[in-house]
């Protein structure tokens, strides 16, 4: 096992590649250090300087992202952005990935992911009180995807339900690419009333380091360097040990104690312990400050005899947190902490040398200490960890790329389906296949409606969120990522993943505010990965100026590969909308109801490029559907007003599957079938961005059409509601209780639960 | 003045604040009862909210019946002093003694989160008491062991008391009986499964809630029953 402690074993590699430093980076280490490292520094280095900690690979190109707006309070760079929600609340949000934990122990990856995202939200002086989840897995025909698939969900229930955060949303997406390296992301959202609001500093020499929470074991040593840092192959079930555990009832505990640490201003800083544990907590507060801390590990509480310094200070053991406490305070924040049943030490103090020295033994050493426990175990510039190298990686576009590009699916498509086909079969395909079906059976076993805040749960477009503290104003969250549309065209595709977050936001009836991103990729050592990446940030950036959305955070994931292939390039997005004027019912919700004119916004054009309709069909190249940033600019707007002013209730955002499918879905939720006319294969399953399905009283067609064309988006009448069908005039006819039923069982039938 | 409920908090409680929020949105004063203070602070009624008490480790509610709080509830309890426990609350008075029976895992093995069907059995308790019989009610349940059971004899006496408070329409969790809640031989300790302070506004989706709720607040006004303080139990 790697980084046990033991470095000075005989072992073919030399330690620092054991560790994951390069040879480059070793000489700069020796050379900003002027001497060799000891075995302390090295792993501190190596942890601090790891992809997951230092973002080496991608801080050249991050810098490229909006992230300026007025209300933006908290940009990127924190624990969590934090926007201005009005009436003196702020809100703090945070994407991460937990997915090389996941793949190898799926339930306590995932539910460490969770545990790890709480913490950055309440060292922020937030209340979380939202989480969401965007998954993707293999397909469900392998065993092993299966037990993740399971395994990950349970972690999920397990830790979010205990710690007492409600799952509000999230998304599934099955496909083939992530079969060895499944992607496990975690959105959390928290509210604050403005002057709570604390960042992660270590201000004050003299001030001391109160450690908080759990005590510190063997678990999750190396987990940012040996196991998020670099893809997997055959064996990697033995880096298992790098896998933290999670506890949610440590967690809630911390949650309790901190925020009341934060409301009676008892500390000046606060930073949760994540990846790379105590190394990276106490010289990230430091070096924020422009100060020196000095750590004694003795003070440190472990859960077994024997445990080394290496070992202390890289242990990722969870439920974790740092506290900057004036002296004068100490002894009320040691009280507040055992009246939470939490354990607390001061395990440093701020200095101004500028140095991050770690002791063992010498703030209780006394007056007779002999040398050992004088002398720092390691001694470095505080800024040098968190200071790692910057790489700008070779950029290559695939070379197959022109070609998959030129093979446009449509052909193939239509070819085989030409207008007037029975396309009922298909309609029937795609309800049953997984990315569409019926995700009930995941969002059931998560407490979605803790803190009595949840409008609208998970199942919809976006999740709503009344804020309690303001009446009438709410909170619209969507997470969405598509893979498939990124692969093909990783900056048309960007646009499209942010284009479809916003208008599902929208179509609540919300301003989209902001963004957070959480950006999968594959080995950054390959240069077609990194050329992805850079198109995606540039698509992302453009699309983000584009709607006036400012990037606050983000968390970047590389190393995505399993035996050398990378997956599909995955930039998920997780928006935050606000909404203003909720009355007492949801603003709008997706089911069709009796006597209801159906109207589409958007136009269609025959786009199959990376849909779900040529998936069915194994057809995977082609270009994404065109992203017109300023027409989806201008429906977000359209639908948000029309929602807000009451004018229309039954509103579905148009993505997977096409019309076809949105349609199929509004009338599966609202009990109620429909006949519309929509053309053939092209009207029923292209995926043509920036369309929205509305359910209206017919009285109201004629001012509808005529808001939207005053907003420059076409708009058509295409039926009504009613029956106990699904009909589209020669296209298809579904009996409303098959097409339910197929897509409600699809899943549970998969896990051969049914 | 405002009746005071009592909300009482354990390390890992976390339907607290939902707790609290529903009291005052029906006129009560919350008062939050730390499990680690023994006063109940001459609260006219208590409710044990939802959560994870100690984690939930060990059995649920295991660990919960022996903080210094839940002697003083027990003396309430005894005086007649109206105690409903909600879901995670109901699994704390079973443990404890102060209603028969136990919650074992649901029927599925998996935590079920979603809105339930309730018929109120009987409108002689502390969470019923502004209910009609028959009344169905729908309400969220958000639990993993919420599968109500217990000996024949407990049954045959649950039933001939009329001490099921109210029972699922559609069993979720294979409880016996399709039971959701019951109530003590006195009657003033309910404990039930779903989550009645979810539903308290049709702006979350159901406001069916708001009988139990605005039950529990009359009971506080009312004070001790008659029956129990004559010492039926």
């Amino acid at each position: 096992m790697l980084c046990s402690g033991n470095l000075g074993a005989v072992t073919a590699e030399p330690i620092h590649r054991q560790l994951g430093l390069t040879d480059d980076e070793l000489e700069r280490i020796i050379a900003l250090l002027e001497r060799e490292p000891s075995e302390l520094e090295l792993a501190m280095y190596a942890v601090m300087w790891s992809e997951h900690c230092s973002y080496k690979s991608s801080k050249v190109h991050l810098g490229r992202f909006p992230t300026e707006a007025p209300w933006v309070l908290v940009g990127p760079g924190e624990g969590a952005g934090v926007i201005d929600v009005g009436d003196g609340l702020a809100v703090a949000v945070r994407i991460e990935s937990h997915n090389h934990p996941s793949a190898i122990e799926p339930r306590q990856g995932a539910a460490t992911g969770v545990g790890g995202i709480i913490r950055d939200i309440f060292s922020m002086g937030a209340r979380p009180i939202a989480l969401m989840d965007p998954l993707r897995f293999g397909t469900l025909d392998d065993a092993r995807t299966r037990f993740l698939f399971e395994g990950v969900v349970s972690g999920i229930s397990g830790y979010g339900n205990a710690v007492g955060v409600p799952t509000v949303g999230g998304e599934v997406v099955f496909d083939d690419c992530y079969r060895g390296n499944p992607l496990v992301n975690v959105f959390c959202l928290g509210i604050l009333p403005q002057d709570r609001l604390v960042l992660a500093t270590a201000e004050g020499v003299g001030n001391l380091a109160v450690l908080l929470g759990a005590s510190t074991g063997r678990d999750g040593i190396g987990g940012a360097s040996v196991l998020a840092s670099a893809g997997f192959q055959e064996g990697s079930e033995t880096k298992r040990p790098s896998v933290q555990v999670g506890d949610p009832f440590e967690e809630k505990k911390l949650i309790e104690a901190c925020l009341e640490l934060l409301d009676r201003g008892l500390a000046v800083g606060v930073q949760d312990l994540g990846a790379a544990g105590i190394s990276c907590a106490t010289s990230e507060t430091a070096a924020k400050a422009g100060n020196g801390m000095d750590v004694d590990i003795a003070r440190v509480a472990r859960r077994e005899p024997g445990m080394n310094a290496v070992e202390v200070m890289t242990s990722e053991s969870q439920e974790r947190m740092l506290a900057i406490v004036e002296p004068a305070n100490l002894d009320a924040v040691l009280e507040l902490s055992a009246r939470w049943e939490v354990r607390a030490s001061v395990i440093g103090v701020v200095t101004d040398t500028g140095r991050f020295r770690v002791y063992e033994g010498k703030f209780d050493a006394g007056e007779n200490a002999d040398a050992s426990a004088l002398a720092p175990l390691a001694d470095v510039p505080v800024e040098s960890l968190g200071d790692g190298p910057t790489y700008h990686r070779p950029m290559e576009a695939p070379s197959d790329l022109a070609e998959r590009q030129a093979d446009d699916p449509a052909r193939a498509l239509l070819e085989r389906f030409p207008d007037g086909t029975d396309l009922s079969g298909e309609l029937l395909a795609l309800l049953g296949s997984l990315n569409i079906a019926d995700k009930s059976w995941v969002w059931r076993q998560y407490d979605h409606q803790l803190f009595l805040n949840t409008v609208s749960g998970p199942g919809g477009d976006a999740s709503v969120l009344r804020i309690k503290e303001a009446p009438g104003r709410a909170l619209a969250l969507s997470v969405d990522g598509k893979a498939r549309q990124v692969a093909l065209d990783p900056r048309i595709g960007s646009k499209l993943v942010v284009l479809e977050a916003t208008r599902n936001v929208a179509c609540s009836g919300a301003r989209p505010m902001a963004l957070v991103n959480c950006l999968n990729f594959g080995n950054p050592e390959h240069p077609e990965v990194m050329w992805q990446f850079s198109e995606a940030v540039d698509g992302m950036s453009e699309a983000c100026s584009a709607l006036g959305l400012p990037v606050i955070g983000g968390n970047v994931s590389f190393y995505n590969e399993s035996s050398g292939v990378d997956i599909d390039p995955t930039p998920v997005v997780g928006v935050i909308g606000l909404l203003e004027g909720l009355g007492d019912s949801p603003p709008s919700t997706i089911g069709f109801r009796e006597g209801q004119a159906i109207v589409v916004l958007g136009t269609t054009a025959p786009e199959f490029g990376g849909s779900e309709w040529a998936d069915l069909h194994g057809l995977r190249n082609g270009v994404p559907p065109a992203a017109d940033l300023e027409i989806g600019h201008a429906l977000n707007g359209l639908i948000a007003a029309l929602v807000t002013e009451r004018i229309v209730t039954t509103v579905h955002d148009c993505a997977d599957g096409g019309l076809a499918v949105s349609l199929a879905e509004m009338a599966i939720a609202g009990g109620i079938g429909f006949t519309v006319d929509i053309g053939g294969a092209v009207g029923c399953f292209s995926e043509s961005a920036s369309r929205i399905v509305l359910g209206v009283d017919p009285e109201r067609v004629v001012e509808i059409l005529g808001r939207a064309s005053a907003s420059g988006i076409a708009a058509e009448e295409v039926g009504s509601t009613g029956g106990d069908r699904l009909v589209a005039t020669g296209a298809f006819s579904v009996a409303l209780t098959d097409a339910e039923s197929t897509w409600r069982d699809a899943i549970p039938n998969a896990l051969g639960l049914s | 003045m405002a009746p005071r409920v009592g909300v009482v908090v354990f390390p890992g409680t976390n339907c607290e604040l939902d707790a609290i929020y529903a009291l005052e949105y029906f006129g009560a004063e919350a008062v939050t009862l730390f499990h680690a203070d023994e006063s109940i602070q001459g609260v006219d009624a208590v409710i044990l909210p939802g959560g994870f008490a100690h984690g939930d480790y060990l059995r649920t509610g295991a660990i919960a019946q022996f903080s210094p709080v839940m002697e003083s509830l027990g003396r309430f309890a005894q005086d007649g002093g109206p105690v409903v426990g909600i879901c995670n609350g109901f699994q704390i008075l079973c443990e404890s003694g102060l209603l028969p029976g136990a919650l074992q895992k649901n029927a599925g093995l998996k935590f079920l989160c979603k809105s339930v069907t309730l018929r109120v059995e009987t409108t002689a308790t502390p969470l019923t008491n502004q209910a009609r019989v028959g009344e169905l009610l729908e309400i969220p349940i958000n639990h993993f062991e919420g599968n109500y059971t217990c000996s024949a004899e407990t049954l045959a006496a649950l039933r001939d008391e009329d001490r099921v408070v109210v029972r699922y329409l559609e069993n979720p969790n294979g409880s016996i009986d399709s039971i959701a809640g019951i109530c003590n031989e006195a009657r003033n300790v309910v404990g039930l499964m779903p989550h009645p302070e979810r539903a308290i506004e049709s702006v979350l989706g159901s406001s069916d809630g708001a009988v139990m709720l605005q039950s529990i607040v009359a009971s506080a006004v009312s004070g001790p029953t008659a029956a129990s303080a004559a010492g039926r139990s």
